[in-house]
């Protein structure tokens, strides 16, 4: 435990009333500056937004917008561009797990939003993050209907298997890894859909049209290409591997050797 | 108001069948024809918007997040319960059920619950097919812990992180129905209220976070799937948006609310640390499978738990419950920590919290296995309060953690209101006055999945499609009154901001109708409440504007929920003079367990609307319990 003694910082936040349009993102708002004393070590760093934005209010001042909810690290949605890292300074921790401990008294704090084309700002720190949404519906599941399934322990799934594919499920989707990447890149995010279910033998019979459609999906959106700077691995508050991406091109080259879908000519009911 | 349970005839097993087939049913090529509204897409809503699209439904689905897999149930840690028996230890549907009503504290209804526990083992069945990774054995079959109130193994898990793991299968269902146009989803889209047209639920009003529009959206039914309401108490582990708003809306449009007053306290949850504390982070119950619970023997011991003999220390839950142990259920767990902080034993700086201890089980198993199975959960301990959970004992206290009251439904999982039905959390139906552990996710998709495909086809199926449209006067009627609040709340210009109230609210809460409640403390907090209520409307400060993404405002609207929810809530907990479950009344116990009142309390209190929470209308609908018989719920 920490104690009593209270910190007092300086931030630059980035204030932006409207929702991103101009190709330059600087004419769509600026930084601002705020001190702020009385901070105790044992507040989270969202907890330390909201004593902020108390403050801004009691003077007047609309209070930062900025993505929260669980505040435990699970539900994706925190994001913050802290010092330039994307979640703060912490390794494998989201930004509503980060505690002021991790600085120190007296300390400037640079805050802006995730930077991406696919991720267009909505106001202050808040990015419309639905890009991610998009490329799950163009194939990151099972096509399985409700209740047709069988006994779940019918398929024995080894357990080194199942552990890989839950490495990669860990991932909250909240899009730091685009944030970190120069650019802009989905492919730790898509990367991780892919490995979930290659890992699976549920999940393997869809693999060439999954590969497929998740990259012609992550392109359309505007998300750039992998260069291997490992950024992404680095930012990742669920330290997933960059070792999914390899997984992933390698499933994409795999779909583009196998044979299109067989052509639809026979539609229609044999009966 | 009307409560007919329209429980199935014939024996427990046999009831689910019987309705299934008594039930009509909508020729598939007329369910495109059918509009229905989901609203909310954790387990319970993400089931049900894919499951009925799958069906052939034209479904609309609602979330008040950025996306639908954010909802709260993405937190859930633990675990899912199944009567599977594959760990061939004596578990049948018949005892997942046993247990369900027993936990619950003779509170739920029979019928439900037995339901539950039928349909608990399609839901791993569904969910393994969909990818969910369960942990496995290494014969690559599927693993199984223990949770509270049960000595049996039937919870499947997914390492600490089960309800994300769930809610991505639900999602990932959701998602390939929203990429074929079944679904139409609409994120950060906030309902504010229910849209009734000669009786029965034909849509719901919403605003746009973004943009601020508000808009209404006609169908042909409603499904409200927007989980519980523990943000009454400000502090808890529900995620910082959760409210009541949807469920207390469709209240005051004459859903019945049934047992508000059923709390649950998790008895495992970091303890608070200061006032800039804004929600409490769970440490999952599966813990104390490994775990030991214990405080100081002796009052004031301020020495290091290191430092503390065993034969100085007491491990009360195996003292009290020596067949359960620290596997006691959640209330009786919480309710024990807090008498002996009451007794002067607690531990830490503030006394409120007690020690939960894996130094013997790192001596049994080793620091990797240990690590094995709670590595995260430790490691989010750690993080949180800086400590290391393997060197020295975890420090928790008992937090607001989940409510097992909700709208009241029947057993089709239809309101009071035709047309509207309650899936998950936001209805009261199978946990009684005690949820088990692993049970909330069990319930959110057993009602997504397997029932409410079914039970809306047997109301639909007496309604002509697409019988009302937007243009009736009711819809701009509603868009108008929620147009009228939001106008009125941005008017206020007061001076203190949202979060002071609900923080008020919440300490009134917790004091007097927490953990332990009494006629005096009650009755001293439904003043209050109406007080701070008073004030909320002439002092509230939301600045801004009602036209882009305003959080003050969202707050706000949530806030003056709970603030006349929280008095129902007190009248509600007022009323039941019985202990049972969550609800412990001071008045009813013997020498700290509770006293349950069989005669004049073996109900479901469901409160009607009438124009303000005071003169809210107490009906009772009555529990009959055939298979399972009232007993005096025992763990020792």
């Amino acid at each position: 435990m920490t104690g009593n003694t209270t910190m007092k910082l300086i931030l630059h936040v980035w204030r932006q009333q409207k929702r991103s349009t101009a190709a330059d993102f600087k004419q769509d708002g600026r930084m601002v500056r705020y001190e702020l004393d009385g901070v105790s070590p044992d507040m989270s760093f969202l907890e330390m937004l909201d004593v902020l934005n108390e403050r801004l209010i009691r003077k007047g001042e609309e209070p930062i917008v900025f993505d929260h909810d669980c505040r435990e690290g699970i539900c994706g949605s925190c994001s913050l561009m802290i010092d330039g890292e994307p979640h703060g300074p912490q390794s494998g921790t989201t930004t509503c797990q980060l505690h002021m401990r991790s600085f120190r008294d007296g300390a400037e704090i640079w805050i802006e939003p995730w930077r991406a084309k696919a991720f267009p700002v909505v106001k202050d720190l808040m990015v419309d993050r639905s890009a991610f949404d998009r490329v799950v519906q163009a194939g990151a599941f099972i096509s399985v209907n409700t209740g047709v399934s069988q006994d779940a322990n019918a398929i024995p799934v080894p357990k080194a298997d199942a552990d890989r594919a839950f490495d990669a499920a860990t991932c909250i989707g909240c899009g730091a890894c685009v944030a970190a990447c120069k650019n802009a890149s989905a492919m730790l995010f898509v990367g991780a859909k892919v490995s979930h279910f290659l890992h699976l033998p549920q999940g393997r019979v869809e693999r060439e049209t999954r590969a497929r459609n998740l990259v012609a999906a992550m392109d359309k959106e505007g998300f750039g290409n992998c260069t291997n700077q490992n950024e992404c691995e680095a930012a990742c508050p669920k330290e997933i591997p960059v070792r999914v991406i390899a997984e992933m091109n390698r499933e994409f080259l795999r779909a583009k050797a196998v044979e299109e879908p067989p052509s639809k000519k026979r539609v229609g009911g044999d009966g | 108001m009307k409560l007919d349970s329209k429980i199935p005839s014939g024996a427990i097993h046999e009831k689910w069948s019987n309705r299934k087939f008594e039930l009509k049913l909508v020729n598939p090529a007329n369910k495109r024809k059918y509009k229905v509204l989901v609203v909310g897409s954790g387990l319970a809503g993400a089931s049900a918007a894919a499951s009925l699209a799958e069906l052939g439904y034209q479904v609309e689905c609602f979330c008040f997040q950025d996306s639908p897999r954010r909802a709260h149930s993405i937190a859930a840690q633990g675990g899912i319960n199944a009567a599977k028996n594959y760990r061939n230890d004596g578990d049948s549907v018949y005892r997942l059920f046993y247990d369900t009503v027993k936990g619950g504290d003779f509170r739920a209804r029979e019928a439900n619950v037995y339901r539950l526990a039928e349909l608990s083992v399609n839901i791993i069945d569904q969910a393994v097919a969909q990818g969910v990774p369960f942990a496995r054995e290494y014969g690559g079959l599927l693993d199984n812990r223990s949770f509270g109130g049960a000595q049996v193994s039937r919870t499947f898990y997914a390492r600490g992180q089960t309800g994300q793991q769930l809610l991505l299968g639900a999602y990932a269902a959701l998602s390939r129905q929203i990429g074929q146009r079944a679904v139409k989803m609409f994120p950060r889209t906030e309902m504010l209220d229910v849209v009734v047209v000669d009786g029965h639920a034909k849509g719901i009003v919403v605003r746009d976070l973004q943009t601020g529009e508000i808009r209404t959206h006609a169908a042909d039914a409603v499904v409200l799937c927007t989980g519980g309401y523990g943000n009454v108490f400000y502090l808890s582990t529900n995620a910082k948006n959760c409210n009541v708003t949807a469920t207390w809306r469709a209240h005051r449009r004459g859903a019945g609310f049934a047992n508000p007053c059923y709390t649950q306290i998790h008895p495992t949850c970091i303890p608070v640390s200061g006032d800039h504390q804004s929600k409490l982070t769970l440490m999952s119950e599966s813990l104390r499978n490994d775990g030991r619970v214990w405080v100081p023997l002796k009052k004031g011991d301020k020495r290091k738990a290191a430092d503390i003999p065993d034969n100085e220390r007491d491990y009360y839950l195996e003292r009290k419950y020596p067949s359960f142990g620290n596997l006691a259920p959640r209330d009786i767990a919480s309710r024990a920590a807090m008498t002996v902080c009451d007794e002067g034993r607690g531990i830490g700086d503030t006394g409120l919290g007690v020690y939960l201890d894996f130094r013997d089980s790192i001596q049994r198993l080793g620091k990797d296995a240990i690590a094995a199975r709670y590595g995260n959960l430790f490691h989010m301990y750690a993080k949180i309060t800086a400590e290391d959970p393997y060197s020295q004992p975890m420090r928790i206290f008992p937090a607001v953690h989940y409510t097992m009251g909700g709208l009241w439904v029947d057993y089709d999982l239809q309101s009071t209101i035709p047309g509207l039905f309650v899936c998950g959390e936001a209805n009261f139906s199978d946990h009684g006055a005690n949820r088990l552990g692993a049970s909330a996710l069990m319930q959110g998709l057993a009602d997504g999945y397997f029932v409410i495909p079914y039970t809306i086809g047997g109301y639909l199926a007496g309604q002509k499609p697409g019988s009302v449209d937007g243009k009736r006067p009711e819809f701009a009627q509603a868009a108008a009154n929620v147009a009228e609040m939001t106008k009125r709340l941005l008017g206020i210009k007061g001076k203190r901001t949202v979060d002071d109230f609900h923080r008020t609210l919440g300490k009134i809460m917790w004091s007097k109708c927490g953990m332990a409640r009494s006629e005096k403390g009650l009755r001293e907090a439904i003043a209050a409440i109406q007080a701070l209520r008073g004030e909320f409307w002439q002092d509230v400060r939301v600045l801004g504007d009602g036209m882009t993404i305003n959080q003050s405002l969202e707050k706000a609207g949530r806030v003056a929920d709970f603030l006349e929810f929280g008095e129902l809530m007190c009248r509600d907990a007022l009323e039941r003079r019985e202990s049972c479950g969550g609800h412990f009344r001071d008045e009813w116990q013997d020498d700290g367990e509770a006293r349950r009142d069989d005669q004049n309390f073996c109900h479901a209190a469901v409160w009607e609307h009438k124009g303000a929470p005071k003169d809210a209308v107490r009906h009772q609908e009555q529990l009959h319990f055939e298979n399972v018989h009232l007993a005096v719920r025992s763990y020792k």
